[in-house]
């Protein structure tokens, strides 16, 4: 029997998995991007999860929110990478390092 | 009840409407041509909207089924934001002429990120509170990375973003948590389940909610995004960033905390009691070493947020009310700061190096004596308003039990003064002479002047801000 519990561990199995990929990642912007998506969508698992527990599907609104919120946030992201790429020539993690201190 | 309901989000209705409409006009209608005619619109709107909102709103209101709340907490912070950003549009006119950035969308955006402030203000809902924040964010983003063919700028909105996105996503797993263990996403019902003994799920989700929201505030040690942003950014959205959705981020936390989840007052007194803290040492320790000017106000706003947060960490109405003190003074000292680093030019490019300043007083004494009334307000030495805005958070620290708080504050309080009291020697007893140019706008001069001598004159009664404060502060936590 799949339970509440389960769903909660998966959820927070790929939040983790999100926010390591945001920290550990040195390769290219993009995985970054796809983290952050994740973590959204580890979210919405957690949501949906308790929305049917409880029985209230505030939660399931919630989550219609979220993804609606992260589509842009997504269209965002990408927007500024192109604009960085358009002046670096690169995405690579290691060279978004022109500011330090 | 639908046309109530409505009346009590008008302001956010029309600055929204009006931000669309502005959108069509702007690209049917002439493009960057109407640039300057639409930011001095939106100025004259927002000022507006805050004259409406101040003057207007008595009691409190609660409409959309609980999610939206009218009360003298949203109507203070909703002023605030609105005349600070403003004045921030106001004082990037000419800035932004001269480096041929200014673009119908910036007034735009900034009229859409005073919308998702005033959200998040109001919010009274984990819904509303996330549409809000989200709102404000990215048009954030975009301001950020405003100047799209320098490499520095959209680095900035590039860290901006995914620092932002990342502590949204850590707001939001807070709150799905806060939301399965307490059954509803109203405050009103979180504040029923969150009462003495809490499950340890809300207590994590609460963690994961106050750690998104200190990203936002730009509270160590999640304050990495802010020296580089501020760096980065075009310096008029830099002076954007540290007074409008600073002062919104700051009423967003204090309503979480308060309204949601003002019955476990304990349980999150020493997240935001050790965030203060962190925030203030770091903001003092850090600008030691930094001579670019920019960098600098990141880590005075960082240091200034420790002690809006040790205000809130007492967990009391005067701790609110004092916190809201703090935020209304920090943000006219910086509107001047900022309006003199915008000034700040040699042979018409920008200069931002603290070095450039050496002897200031002796090329422009008035701009100089300004300058050394807002470094020492900023600094926190009496007589200056800034001291009392110090004076209150420190007292509502002791007042609420936090004795050792408010000690730890006044060491890094004396520990900051060091760099802003640099500024002023470098101003008075530089080696060379500073070549910076000379004159400037008369608005940048006007709000430089304006902002020196609310920080004398305010030392009076603050300006009368003392008994809306307290209004708001026993609309939150009374």
């Amino acid at each position: 029997m799949i339970g509440l519990e389960h769903y909660l561990i998966v959820a927070a199995t790929l939040f983790v998995i999100g926010i390591f990929g945001i920290f550990l990642n040195r390769k290219n912007i993009i995985i970054l991007l796809m983290s952050i998506e994740l973590m959204l969508l580890a979210v919405n698992i957690n949501l949906v999860a308790f929305s049917a527990y409880l029985g209230d599907l505030t939660g399931q609104v919630f989550t219609l929110f979220v993804l609606t919120v992260a589509a842009a946030e997504a269209a965002i992201g990408l927007a500024i990478l192109v604009c960085f790429f358009r002046n670096r020539g690169t995405i690579d993690v290691e060279d978004v390092n022109v500011m330090k201190g | 009840m639908q046309s109530g309901d409505l009346s009590i989000a008008l302001p956010e209705i029309i600055l929204s409407l009006f931000a669309m409409g502005g959108l069509l006009v702007g690209a049917y209608g002439g493009k960057d041509k109407l640039a300057s005619l639409m930011l001095w619109v939106t100025a004259a709107v927002l000022v507006a909207l805050a004259a409406w909102i101040g003057f207007q709103g008595a009691g409190t209101a609660t409409v959309f089924n609980g999610m939206f709340t009218d009360d003298a907490f949203a109507r203070f912070a909703k002023v605030t934001v609105l005349l600070s950003a403003a004045a921030v549009l106001l004082m990037s006119e000419s800035y932004m002429i001269k480096r041929d950035l200014l673009r119908f969308e910036y007034p735009l955006l900034i009229a859409l990120a005073s919308v998702g402030m005033m959200v998040m203000v109001s919010a009274s809902d984990l819904i509303a509170l996330y549409m809000g924040l989200e709102l404000q964010s990215l048009a954030l983003y975009v301001v950020a990375s405003l100047r799209r063919d320098s490499v520095k700028s959209t680095e900035a909105g590039l860290k901006y973003f995914v620092l932002g996105a990342l502590s949204s996503g850590l707001l939001l797993y807070g709150a799905s948590l806060v939301y399965g263990f307490s059954g509803t996403t109203e405050f009103a019902g979180i504040i029923q389940a969150a009462q003495g003994e809490t499950p340890v799920g809300m207590l994590i989700g609460l963690s994961f909610v106050i750690a998104g929201l200190a990203f936002k505030v730009s509270a160590a040690p999640f304050h990495m995004w802010t020296p580089d942003v501020y760096e980065g950014a075009p310096t008029p959205i830099t002076a954007f960033f540290a007074t409008a959705p600073k002062m919104a981020a700051m009423g967003l936390f204090a309503r979480v905390v308060h309204d949601a989840f003002g019955g476990v007052i304990g349980d999150w007194q020493q997240i935001v009691a050790a965030l203060a803290v962190a925030s203030m040492f770091l903001g003092a320790v850090a600008a030691i070493g930094q001579r670019n000017i920019k960098r600098l106000m990141a880590y005075s706003s960082i240091a200034h947020m420790g002690f809006a947060l040790m205000g809130l960490a007492s967990g009391t109405a005067q701790g609110v009310e004092s916190m809201l003190i703090y935020m209304a003074i920090y943000v006219t000292m910086n509107i001047g700061t900022f309006a003199f680093i915008l000034s700040m030019e040699k042979d018409g490019s920008p200069v931002l190096t603290i070095d450039a300043l050496s002897l200031y007083s002796k090329r422009d004494p008035a701009k100089a004596l300004a300058v050394l009334v807002l470094m020492f307000s900023l600094a926190g030495v009496p007589p200056m308003v800034g001291f009392f805005g110090k004076y209150s958070v420190l007292l509502a620290a002791v007042d609420g039990g936090l004795a050792w708080l408010a000690i730890l504050g006044v060491t890094a309080s004396v520990i900051g003064a060091f760099y802003y009291l640099r500024i002023v020697f470098i101003m008075y007893f530089g080696a060379d002479e500073s070549e910076l140019d000379k004159g400037g706008s008369g608005i940048l001069w006007g709000f430089l002047m304006a902002s020196a001598a609310a920080m004398v004159f305010g030392v009076f009664n603050l300006f009368g801000i003392e008994g809306p404060a307290a209004a708001a502060a026993a609309a939150l936590a009374g």
